[in-house]
């Protein structure tokens, strides 16, 4: 008797995997990156999109989530570039040196084109097309490969940076990366950077994402961040897509020897969203601090899924994320902290705090420590509650009206995630999301 | 002038205040005195409008309007102000973005202009340095890390700031030291006018000493069990408490 199995495939599932083989040969790929891209393929053919079931996404089912694939976005016209432009709001004040990526693409006339000295961009579609030889960094990080949305990024991207801060470089002005999508209808955008910091150089890199209008698009991003020995770096990134998108967001970190490395995710748009950190400590003393900041309401969906794997000894990392819970949304924090057998003297602290504004909102916690390491100090909590009424009462008692009472505490719950910015420009321009976000609530 | 009636609070099925009567004038300082657990602190969280209260019956009428219903933020601008017994740390909140705020909001009640931040900061520095308060304090997170005493000074700082009509001092002397009672009765005294009303609540006469009392009230099971002249409070530190204690529970 012959029992066939047979693989029931969602509508998105089927486009993801009969889109490939059609583009397979067309995508620039360099040579390099050709067996990562089969291999982020079979991962789909293999076991689809996650849903409830898979532990890792047991409170984000993508499976559910991405009913339907949209399609992977075309280059932009010139009307869809100017309509994204007067769009982007992220950080328009600050002094910063600017890349525009409009539906995923490069967007050169929107761009800087005079660079610091020491500092190295190429757009990845010249990159991939050209064989980059850094190209080979791509993929460091093992456990970020078997997740589905980093395999559907790396199938399908085409176009983002290649950056490299030279040796020894010390970069004045924070590198924006802002990416815009404005195309009318839905579309998926498959955006890849990858930055290598070189020995002792540092960088604060920011990257904002915004949704010009109300389609429901699939951007999916991944930053892959290479720190070699000595290397400082400050990321920030700014989710604020658009109402209806589904926004998958991927970043790597691997961390050489006495790196200093701090990355804050500030979300508070798409309708769904994910934004994974897979952080690994592969050099002896180096610090991390990965922190977020999610604000969401309405029937909004956010989840933060981090995975820090101190993989030497004499490490240590700090998380801290906040979440704000408004209305009927739902916001997830999965940590997990490995301390690998030889990883002594790690030291780690991951915290998770929510505030629930209303009944109908929900958060879940899940932090996980997996200690191999005999000498280590790690510590992990979570909290999840209403604001405190002793302090809301103490503010209005001086005369506060309620609403700018919550606003106050909730800015300075926030604020803590938020103050680890260095740079003033960068961290004014956070600041004014989140008093805008408490504005819109009243 | 302020007019509490009948006022009966519960909290938690338990009878805090027990039908209490009492009237301060305007421009008057009364001070009420009692033992613990005789409901002082309620009845200024209850003025104040703190939520978790229960309020059976009575009316709490200043200048001749009930307050009751009023949002804590509403009795403020009507011109309230309560100095906790506890004031609260608010880690993340600069002292002075809590004070500016604070200020801003009281003067938009009542439809005056917002004060510019060199007026702002001229008024605080002021109020600060007759408070004794260094100004790296309040660099600081609202009453983060503060000792007892500095949280007990930025409470009097706020009163000066605010310029209430009807003061609540709640146990403003508690946890002070000699020097840090001084200044605090110091500020409170420079805020005494014939058109601002005091209501300190306090176990030790000490505090009476250094803030002078036109009336002294005692309060026992939740009543105000006898009322007199500032010498009313010689006599219970010299006698305690317990003879109202028990004259109440008779």
């Amino acid at each position: 008797m012959n029992a066939e199995l047979k693989v029931i495939r969602t509508a998105a599932e089927q486009a993801l995997i009969q889109r490939f083989p059609a583009l397979r040969d067309t995508l620039p790929h360099g040579g390099i990156v050709k067996p990562l891209r089969d291999a982020a393929y079979d991962l789909l053919v293999r076991r689809g999109l996650p849903h409830r079931r898979v532990e890792e996404w047991k409170y984000t089912d993508l499976r559910a989530l991405m009913r339907e694939a949209a399609p992977l976005a075309e280059k932009p016209s010139a009307e869809e570039i100017a309509v994204a432009l007067s769009a982007a709001r992220a950080f328009a004040d600050a002094d910063v040196g600017r890349l525009t990526f409009v539906n995923g693409h490069f967007a050169p006339g929107a761009s800087d084109h005079e660079l610091p000295a020491g500092l190295e961009v190429v757009p990845l579609a010249e990159a991939l097309a050209g064989g980059h030889p850094l190209l080979a960094e791509i993929g460091a990080i093992e456990p970020a490969r078997d997740n589905a949305a980093y395999a559907i990024n790396t199938a399908f991207m085409s176009d983002g940076a290649v950056i490299r801060v030279a040796a020894g470089t010390a970069l004045a002005r924070p590198l924006h990366l802002r990416f815009v999508t404005s195309a009318p209808a839905a579309v998926s955008t498959a955006t890849r950077v990858l930055v290598v910091v070189e020995e002792g150089a540092s960088l604060t890199l920011v990257e904002s994402h915004e949704g010009e209008n109300g389609a429901a698009h699939q951007p999916n991003d991944v930053v892959e961040i290479v720190a070699r020995d000595g290397a400082k770096i400050r990321h920030v990134r700014l989710n604020a897509e658009g109402p209806r998108a589904l926004a998958l967001s991927t970043l790597t970190a691997r961390l050489g020897a006495d790196v200093s490395f701090d990355s804050l995710n500030v979300t508070t748009g798409a309708a769904a969203s994910r934004h994974q950190v897979f952080l690994t400590f592969a050099g002896e003393h180096s610090k991390a601090n990965v922190n977020g900041a999610t604000m969401v309401k309405g029937s909004q969906h956010a989840d933060t899924t981090l995975f820090v794997d101190h993989a030497v000894p004499h490490c240590e990392s700090r998380e801290l994320f906040k979440t704000v819970i408004d209305g009927e949304a739902t916001g997830v924090f999965q940590g997990k902290i490995v301390v690998r057998p030889h990883a002594q003297k790690t030291d780690g602290r991951m915290m998770s705090a929510a505030v629930l504004l209303s009944e109908g909102g929900a958060m879940n916690n899940k932090p996980e420590l997996e200690i191999f390491a005999d000498d280590v100090q790690c510590a992990h909590g979570a909290t999840c509650g209403e604001l405190d009424d002793n302090l809301l009462f103490y503010l209005m008692a001086r005369g506060l009206p309620r609403p700018e009472a919550e606003t106050l505490l909730l800015q300075a719950f926030l604020g803590e995630a938020i103050e680890v910015v260095e740079h003033e420009g960068v961290r004014e321009g956070l600041i004014e999301v989140v008093t805008g976000w408490l504005a819109e609530r009243h | 002038m302020l007019e509490i009636k009948n006022l009966t609070v519960r909290v938690d099925d338990k009878t805090i205040l027990d039908g209490l009567n009492l009237t301060v004038k305007t421009g008057e300082v009364a001070a009420i005195m009692g033992p613990n657990g005789s409901g002082k602190s309620t009845l200024s969280y209850v003025v104040a409008g703190r939520p978790d209260y229960e309020v059976l019956d009575g009316e709490v009428l200043l200048n001749g309007e009930n307050i009751l219903a009023m949002e804590p933020d509403e009795r403020a601008a009507a011109g309230v102000f309560l100095a906790f017994q506890y004031p609260l740390e608010i880690p993340g909140v600069g002292t002075m973005t809590f004070l500016k705020a604070a200020l801003n909001a009281q003067l938009k009640a009542k439809g005056m202009a917002e004060l510019t931040t060199p007026e702002f900061i001229k008024r605080v520095n002021a109020a600060a340095a007759s408070l004794e308060i260094p100004k790296d304090m309040l660099k600081r997170a609202l009453n983060v890390g503060f000792s007892g005493g500095e949280k007990k000074r930025m409470e009097i700082l706020q009163m000066a700031l605010l310029q209430p009509s009807f003061c609540i001092l709640d146990e403003t002397d508690s946890g002070l030291d000699i020097d840090a009672l001084r200044i605090v009765a110091d500020g409170v005294n420079a805020l005494r006018s014939p058109e601002r009303s005091f209501l300190v609540i306090t176990h030790y006469q000490r505090l009476l000493n250094h803030i002078v009392p036109d009336s002294v009230h005692v309060m026992a099971n939740g009543r105000i069990v006898r009322s007199g002249g500032p010498e009313l409070a010689l006599e219970l530190e010299a006698n305690g408490y317990a003879e109202y204690s028990l004259q109440a529970a008779e």
